[in-house]
C-alpha cells in the first residue's frame, strides 16, 4: 500500500524483515494460486475464455463483451461486500451472516423509492440519489443493529446476524406489501448494466470506486490498525484509549453502507426485485472470499487485498463452470472443494508443516553462512 | 559419555528465521544431581529444553542418554519420554477433573479396559514414598497448586524417568510449597534422577543446586559447582557485564526525592471504582516516584486502573494541576498526559499480532485522532528509536509483538507510553516475569524519567525495588489504603508491618 | 448481573423480530384469523351458504408469497377469498419447508378446523396428516399443487396442469416454423410440480426432432440473476442460439437483460424468441410490446374455484371432479390483446 522508506543500513541490520515480507506474500499466495491455477485450466481448456469483443447493445452503444467482463462484472457485489465482511471479520472475530437477507432490504428500499410505491413505474418517481441514499441509510441502520448486538450485547457475531438473516427478506416484502416492484426507467439500470456511450460495465466502475474510497479511508485513517488492534486485544485496545465497542458496531455500519450499493447494483442489473431469491448465499461467497484473502476468520490482522482478490477468484471460478455447463445446483459442491482445500491448507497442522520445511531451508542457509 | 552422566549434550545448534538461538552448546546432567539452567530471557533456556524434549529439531548437534549407544533420536515429546526424559512446565497440564491416580496414568494404560483397583494403589504408593500428601481418587481440581505440581513429577517420575526437567515450577508457589516441592526434588535426587531445575528465583537456586550452568545470547557461557559461583557472579555471568548496578540505582534514588517541594501533578480525593476498592486519597507532585504496595489482591492495581479509568469510576475528584479533571475512560487521562502499563501484559498490554512498530505507535495514535494517521516512515522513525533507546532484541520493527520475549514485550510498552510524552506515568508490576538484567535497566529508566520530570507511580511485588526506586509508598490491605510512608520509615520492616497490619 | 440483564434485552429483540417477521408471512398467528364473534354484520349481510351464520373455518397452507410473482398472486388471491366477509375464519400459513407446513397442518386438524386448503412444498411425508384429519373430520382441498396420496384423502383438488402448459408452448413453438431450434432451457427448481411438467414437453421434443437441439440446459433456481449468468455464459461462449424457453417469467426476464447487454434482438421480429411462464402482468406487457414472443399463462388464481368447492360442499354436493385444472392457455405476441392482459394479469 505505501512504499516503505527504509535505510540500507537497517535492512541488513534486520534478517528477519525479507521474512516477514514473504508471511505477507504468503497470505496471497493462496487466492494469486487459485487465480493461477483457474487461468492455466482455461487457457488449456480453451483459450477462446479470455477473448474479448465489442458489440452493440440493445441501445445501440458499443459493449465489450466476453468472459473476463462477466467475472469483473459479475463480481462486483461480492467484492463489495467481501470488503465490508472482511472489516467485520477483523473487528469482531465473527462473520455477519445476513448480508444477503439485507442486500433484500436494500433492494426492496431503492425500489420502493425509485418506483415511488407503484408496482410498475416506467419512469423514476424520485431522484435516484435519494432512493439509493435512503437504502444506505436502512442497511446502515441494521448494521447498526448487528453492530450494537455484536459489540453491546456480546453476541456471537453468527448468532446475532441471524436474527436479519431470518426476518430479512420478509422485512424486505414488507417494504413494498409483498408485492415486486418493477422499474423500466433505462436510467435506473445504468448502475447495472452500462452507461451509454461507455463499453464498460458500470458496475465495474462502482467496484473500482469503492476499492479506491477504501483504499483512501486506509491510508488517512487509522481504520485498519484501530480494527485489528480491537480484534486481536480489546482490553488492550480499551487501556490504549480506543472505544472496542465503537469501532465492533463502526464496521458493521460500514459493511451495511457495502450491502446496500451491492444490492443498488443488483437491482439495477433488471430494474426488480425477488426477495427470496435476490442474493441468495451469498453471505457464503463473502465469508468464503475474506477466507479464501487468507484472512482469518478469527479476526485480527487483515488484508483487504487478499478478500477482494478471493471475490474475483470465486466470481472466476463460478464463471468457468457455467462455460462448462456445470449445472448451477452443482456449484456448492464445488465451492466446498475450495472451502476444504482452504481449511486443510489453513490447519495448524499443515501450516506448521509448511513453516518447519521453509525454516529448515532458510536454517540451512543461515548454517552455511556462519561457517 | 562422561562418568556419572545420565544426560550430555554436544554441541547444539538451533536456528530461527534471523536468529541464532542456540549456538554450540554443550550441557551435562549428571545422576544423583540438582543442575540449575540460568540465563536471562532470551538467553536459550526453553529453546535448549525444547530440542532436548523432541518440541523443536535440533540443527546440530548430538545428545547422549546414559544406556543408549550412539547419539540419541528424540523427534517428538513421545520420543524423550520413552528415552527416560520426563519434563514438568510451568503451567500445570493435567485434567483438574479427573482424579489424581487418573490424571498419573492417563495416556499410559494399555488397552480398553483399565483396572481402577490396581490403578489407585499404584499411584498410592508412590505417592506415599514422594510424601505426597493427595489421595488417588481425590480429583485433582481440589488439591493445592504445589499438591497438581508434585503430582505432576509423581507422574514423570513414575514413569521411571532418569531424566526430570522442571520448567519454573515455583512461580506459582508459595514459601511452604516451595518448600515441600524441594523436599520432593532432594528425595528424588538421592534416588539418582537427574534434575535440571529452571527458574528466575536467585534463592532457590542456592538453596536446592548442585551445579549450575549459564546461557547467554543462545551461547554457553560455563557450568560451575554452586560453591564456586557466589550470586554477585552469577549474575554478572548471566548478564555479560560486572554488577554494581544496584549501588547507582541507590545513589540516584536521592534525586527524586529531591522534588519534594514541587507541584502536585494530580490529586485525588475520595477516588472509587466499581472494581470495590474503598475510597481513597492520592497525589503524586511533578517529578516524585511513588508507589502502592500490598499483597496481592489488596486493591493496589485496582487504585491506579481508577486514576486513569480504566475501570468505572464510581466516585471521587480528580485534580490535575489544580484543576478538576474528570477521567472517565482512558482515553481523557491519556489526553491529559498519563500513561499506564498494565498489569497483566498479555491480557491487557501487548497486542499479540500486530508488530512491534505497530504495538510502539499505538497510543500516541490514538492520541492524535483517527483522522491523522502516523506516515510509516515517521511510525518506523519512533520504533527504531525507542529499539535502541530501550535495547529492545527483536529482529525487525515488523516482528510480531508476541514473538518476543516477555521482557522485551514489556519494553515496547514502555516505548508505548513513553512515545505519547507522559505527564504521569503509572507503571503496575513492570518488571514481574522478566530477566534481572531488563528489571535493573527499568528501574534506572524510572528514576531517569522522574530527575525529567515526569512522576511515575510504581508498584511491584517486590518491595526491594519499591524501595530502591520510590520516595513514598502508599500500603493497601484489603481493598484500603492502610498507610502512606515516606522518609525514614521506608524500611523493609516497616513496610511489612504495615502492610500485615500488626501495628493496630 | 450485567450480563442477565443484557441476554434479558437480547432475547426481547429477538422475540419482537419474530413476532414482526411472522406478521409478513411465516407465523400462524391469530392476527391473521377473522374475529370470532358469531352475528357480525357482514355474515348477515351476505348469508353465506351454511345455515345459522356461523363462520366456515379454514387453515390454509401456502408457500412462501415472496417466492415468485405467481406466489405473491396466489396467495394473494387465497387471502382476499378467505375472509370473513365471504364467510370465513381463515388461518393463514406460509412456508416453503414441508416439514413446517407438516407440523402447522397437524396443529390446524388439532383446532378442528372444516376445511384445510393445502399447497404443499413437497409431494411427499404427509401421510399422517391426511389420516389424522379424516379421523378428525377435516376435509382436505389441495390448491395449485398436488401431493402423492390416494384419491381418496382428499375431496378435491385445483391445480393447473403443468404438463399441459409445457405442451402447449411447445406446440406453439414448433408452429413457429424454424429450420432450427437452438435452445437455452432455463429450468425451474429442479423437481417441482411445474419443472416437471414444463420440462417433460421440450425434452420430448428435443429427443424426437433431429433439429431441435438444447444449447444449454441448466436449472436457475426460479432466479433472475442465475437465469442471466446462464445467458451470458452462453453468449460469451458464441454458441449460436435462438430460442429461449424459461420456466418462469423472472427467469425470462433475467435471460433477456443478458441478450440486451449483448445487443441481441429479441421478441417479435428478434433473433431469439423469449418465452416465459406464469401470469405476471409485467409479463403480459413485454409479449404486448413484442420484445417476448410467448408467456404460458399459469393461472395463480385458484381461490374462486376452492371458494364454490366449499360453499358445494356445506350445501351437500360433492364436487363434480376431483381433480379440477384451472383454466390456462398459451399467448403470443400477435395474438395478445390488451383485454387479455387486464382480464389475466396479475
Amino acid at each position: 500500500m505505501m512504499t516503505p522508506v527504509k535505510n540500507p543500513e537497517t535492512k541488513v541490520k534486520q534478517p528477519g524483515e525479507s521474512f516477514f515480507k514473504r508471511l505477507i506474500r504468503q497470505q496471497l499466495f493462496i487466492p494469486f494460486a487459485a487465480l493461477a491455477l483457474l487461468v492455466i485450466f482455461n487457457l488449456a481448456a480453451d483459450p477462446s475464455f479470455f477473448a474479448v469483443t465489442i458489440k452493440e447493445n440493445s441501445l445501440g452503444n458499443p459493449v465489450l463483451s466476453g468472459n473476463i467482463i462477466s467475472v469483473l462484472d459479475n463480481a462486483s457485489e461480492l467484492v463489495i461486500l467481501a470488503i465490508g465482511m472482511t472489516l467485520v471479520t477483523a473487528s469482531s472475530g465473527g462473520q455477519d451472516i445476513s448480508v444477503g437477507a439485507t442486500m433484500a432490504i436494500a433492494g426492496s428500499v431503492i425500489l420502493r423509492i425509485a418506483c415511488g410505491g407503484q408496482v410498475t413505474a416506467d419512469t423514476l418517481q424520485a431522484p435516484l440519489f435519494l432512493a439509493v441514499l435512503a437504502g444506505i441509510v436502512a442497511t446502515a441502520l441494521f448494521g447498526a443493529f448487528n453492530g450494537t448486538l455484536v459489540a453491546y450485547f456480546k453476541i456471537q457475531p453468527m448468532v446475532a446476524t441471524l436474527i436479519m438473516f431470518t426476518a430479512g427478506r420478509s422485512i424486505a416484502a414488507w417494504i413494498n406489501n409483498n408485492q415486486l416492484p418493477i422499474m423500466n426507467d433505462i436510467s435506473f439500470k445504468y448502475a447495472g448494466t452500462f452507461l451509454p456511450g461507455i463499453p464498460v460495465p458500470t458496475p465495474i466502475f462502482i467496484t473500482a470506486f469503492v476499492i479506491l474510497v477504501f483504499w483512501l479511508v486506509l491510508r488517512f485513517t487509522t481504520l485498519g490498525l484501530y480494527t485489528q488492534s480491537v480484534g486481536i486485544n480489546a482490553n488492550s485496545s480499551r487501556l490504549n484509549g480506543l472505544d472496542p465497542q465503537m469501532i465492533k458496531l463502526l464496521t458493521y455500519v460500514i459493511l451495511g453502507v457495502c450491502v446496500a450499493v451491492a444490492g443498488f447494483i443488483r437491482v439495477s442489473r433488471s430494474g426488480s426485485i425477488n426477495y427470496s431469491r435476490i442474493a441468495e448465499n451469498i453471505e457464503m461467497d463473502a465469508i468464503l472470499a475474506v477466507a479464501l484473502g487468507g484472512n482469518a476468520l478469527s479476526g485480527g490482522k487483515f488484508n483487504i487485498y487478499g478478500s477482494i482478490l478471493g471475490a474475483y477468484v470465486i466470481q472466476f471460478l463460478t464463471t468457468t463452470l457455467y462455460k462448462y455447463e456445470v449445472p448451477s445446483t452443482a456449484l456448492p459442491a464445488y465451492k466446498a472443494v475450495v472451502v476444504i482445500l482452504l481449511v486443510v491448507l489453513s490447519a495448524p497442522v499443515v501450516r506448521s508443516k509448511m513453516a518447519g520445511l521453509r525454516l529448515q531451508a532458510r536454517a540451512g542457509s543461515i548454517a552455511k553462512e556462519a561457517k | 559419555m562422561q562418568k556419572g552422566a545420565v544426560l550430555e549434550m554436544r554441541g547444539i545448534c538451533k536456528y530461527f528465521p534471523g536468529v541464532r538461538a542456540l549456538q554450540d552448546v554443550d550441557f551435562t546432567l549428571r545422576r544423583g544431581e540438582i543442575h540449575a539452567l540460568m540465563g536471562e530471557n532470551g538467553a536459550g533456556k526453553s529453546t535448549l529444553i525444547k530440542v532436548l524434549t523432541g518440541v523443536y529439531p535440533k540443527d546440530g548437534g548430538e545428545v547422549h542418554i546414559e544406556g543408549v549407544n550412539g547419539p540419541a533420536v528424540i523427534r517428538s515429546p513421545q520420543d524423550a519420554q520413552n528415552a527416560g526424559i520426563s519434563t514438568v512446565y510451568q503451567e500445570i497440564t493435567l485434567c483438574p477433573n479427573l482424579s489424581v491416580a487418573e490424571n498419573m496414568y492417563i495416556g499410559r494404560t494399555k488397552g480398553a479396559v483399565t483396572n481402577w483397583r490396581k490403578m489407585n494403589s499404584g499411584a498410592g504408593k508412590i505417592l506415599e514414598s514422594l510424601g505426597i500428601p493427595a489421595s488417588p481418587t481425590q480429583q485433582l481440581g481440589t488439591c493445592s497448586i504445589a499438591v497438581q505440581q508434585m503430582v505432576a513429577i509423581a507422574r514423570a517420575v513414575d514413569m521411571e524417568c532418569k531424566v526430570l526437567i522442571l520448567d519454573e515450577p515455583t512461580s506459582s508457589l508459595d514459601e511452604q510449597e516451595v518448600q515441600k516441592l524441594f523436599g520432593l526434588m532432594r528425595d528424588l535426587r538421592k534416588k539418582g534422577v537427574g534434575i535440571l531445575f529452571v527458574t528466575h528465583f536467585l534463592e532457590q537456586v542456592y538453596e536446592v543446586c548442585d551445579r549450575i550452568t549459564v546461557l547467554r545470547d543462545g551461547q554457553l557461557v560455563g557450568e560451575y559447582v554452586i560453591e564456586d559461583l557466589p550470586r554477585v557472579k552469577l549474575v554478572s555471568k548471566m548478564l555479560g557485564k560486572e554488577l554494581d548496578d544496584m549501588a547507582d540505582i541507590k545513589g540516584e534514588s536521592g534525586g527524586a526525592s529531591a522534588s519534594r517541594e514541587s507541584a502536585p501533578v494530580l490529586e485525588a480525593q475520595g477516588l472509587c471504582s466499581n472494581a470495590g476498592i474503598q475510597p481513597f486519597d492520592f497525589s503524586i507532585r511533578k517529578g516524585e516516584v511513588n508507589g502502592f504496595t500490598g499483597l496481592l489482591g489488596s486493591g493496589r492495581s485496582e487504585c491506579v486502573r481508577a486514576i486513569f479509568g480504566a475501570d468505572r469510576v464510581t466516585g471521587g475528584t480528580v485534580k490535575m494541576d489544580g484543576k478538576e479533571a474528570r477521567i472517565k475512560k482512558p482515553l481523557d487521562a491519556m489526553k491529559r498526559g498519563i500513561g499506564y502499563l498494565p498489569e497483566d501484559r498479555k491480557g491487557d498490554g501487548i497486542v499479540g499480532d500486530l508488530s512491534v512498530r505497530e504495538n510502539i505507535i499505538l497510543a500516541y495514535q490514538v492520541m492524535k485522532g483517527f483522522f491523522r494517521p502516523i506516515s510509516r516512515a515517521q511510525a518506523e522513525a519512533f520504533a527504531d528509536n525507542y529499539i535502541q533507546l530501550l535495547e529492545i532484541k527483536t529482529a525487525s520493527a515488523d516482528t510480531p509483538i508476541k514473538s518476543l520475549s516477555g521482557g522485551n514485550q514489556q519494553k515496547c510498552i514502555l516505548a508505548r507510553w513513553l512515545l505519547t510524552d507522559p505527564k504521569y506515568l503509572i507503571l503496575d508490576e513492570p518488571t514481574r516475569g522478566i530477566d534481572i538484567g531488563t528489571k535493573i535497566e527499568i528501574q534506572k529508566l524510572v528514576l531517569r524519567l522522574a530527575e525529567k520530570g515526569t512522576s511515575v507511580t510504581f508498584i511491584s511485588s517486590e518491595i526491594d525495588e519499591m524501595l530502591r526506586t520510590c520516595s513514598r509508598l502508599i500500603v493497601m490491605r484489603d481493598r484500603k489504603a492502610v498507610g502512606e510512608l515516606s522518609g525514614e520509615d521506608l524500611t523493609q520492616t516497616k513496610i511489612m508491618a504495615t502492610i500485615a497490619g500488626g501495628e493496630e | 448481573m450485567k450480563k442477565v440483564f443484557c441476554l434479558m434485552l437480547a432475547l426481547c429483540m429477538v422475540l419482537a423480530l419474530a413476532a414482526c417477521g411472522g406478521k409478513t408471512g411465516d407465523d400462524p398467528a391469530p392476527a391473521d384469523t377473522g374475529s370470532s364473534a358469531p352475528a357480525d354484520t357482514g355474515s348477515d349481510a351476505q348469508q353465506p351458504a351454511d345455515a345459522g351464520g356461523e363462520l366456515i373455518s379454514v387453515g390454509v397452507i401456502n408457500n412462501d408469497p415472496n417466492e415468485s410473482g405467481y406466489r405473491t398472486a396466489n396467495d394473494a388471491a387465497m387471502r382476499a377469498t378467505f375472509n370473513e366477509e365471504n364467510g370465513y375464519k381463515a388461518t393463514f400459513y406460509n412456508n416453503n419447508d414441508a416439514a413446517q407446513q407438516i407440523a402447522t397442518a397437524q396443529q390446524m386438524i388439532q383446532d378442528e378446523v372444516d376445511f384445510l386448503l393445502l399447497s404443499p412444498a413437497s409431494t411427499t411425508g404427509w401421510d399422517t396428516v391426511l389420516q389424522d384429519a379424516q379421523a378428525a373430520g377435516t376435509q382436505i382441498i389441495l390448491f395449485d399443487r398436488m401431493l402423492e396420496a390416494d384419491e381418496s384423502m382428499y375431496v378435491a383438488a385445483v391445480v393447473s396442469d403443468m404438463p399441459a402448459e409445457g405442451q402447449t408452448a411447445v406446440d406453439w413453438l414448433a408452429a413457429q416454423g424454424l429450420s432450427e431450434y437452438n435452445i437455452i432451457h432455463i429450468q425451474g427448481h429442479m423437481g417441482s410440480d411445474a419443472q416437471l411438467g414444463r420440462t417433460g414437453a421440450l425434452d420430448e421434443k428435443v429427443a424426437a426432432e433431429g433439429s431441435w437441439n438444447y444449447v444449454t440446459q441448466q436449472t436457475a433456481d426460479w432466479d433472475e440473476a442465475t437465469a442471466r449468468t446462464i445467458t451470458q455464459s452462453v453468449i460469451d461462449s458464441g454458441k449460436p442460439f435462438n430460442v429461449i424457453y424459461a420456466e418462469n417469467n423472472g427467469m425470462a426476464r433475467g435471460a433477456v437483460a443478458a441478450l440486451d447487454a449483448a445487443g441481441i434482438t429479441h421478441g417479435k421480429d428478434g433473433d431469439v424468441i423469449v418465452m416465459g411462464f406464469d401470469s405476471d402482468k409485467w409479463a403480459f406487457e413485454e409479449v404486448l410490446a413484442g420484445r417476448w414472443n410467448y408467456m404460458g399463462l399459469c393461472n395463480p388464481l385458484q381461490a374462486d374455484t376452492v371458494d364454490s368447492i366449499i360453499k358445494d360442499l356445506m350445501a351437500g354436493n360433492a364436487p363434480a371432479q376431483k381433480i379440477t385444472y384451472t383454466p390456462e392457455q398459451g399467448f403470443d405476441c400477435d395474438t395478445l390483446t390488451q383485454a387479455d392482459v387486464d382480464t389475466y394479469g396479475t
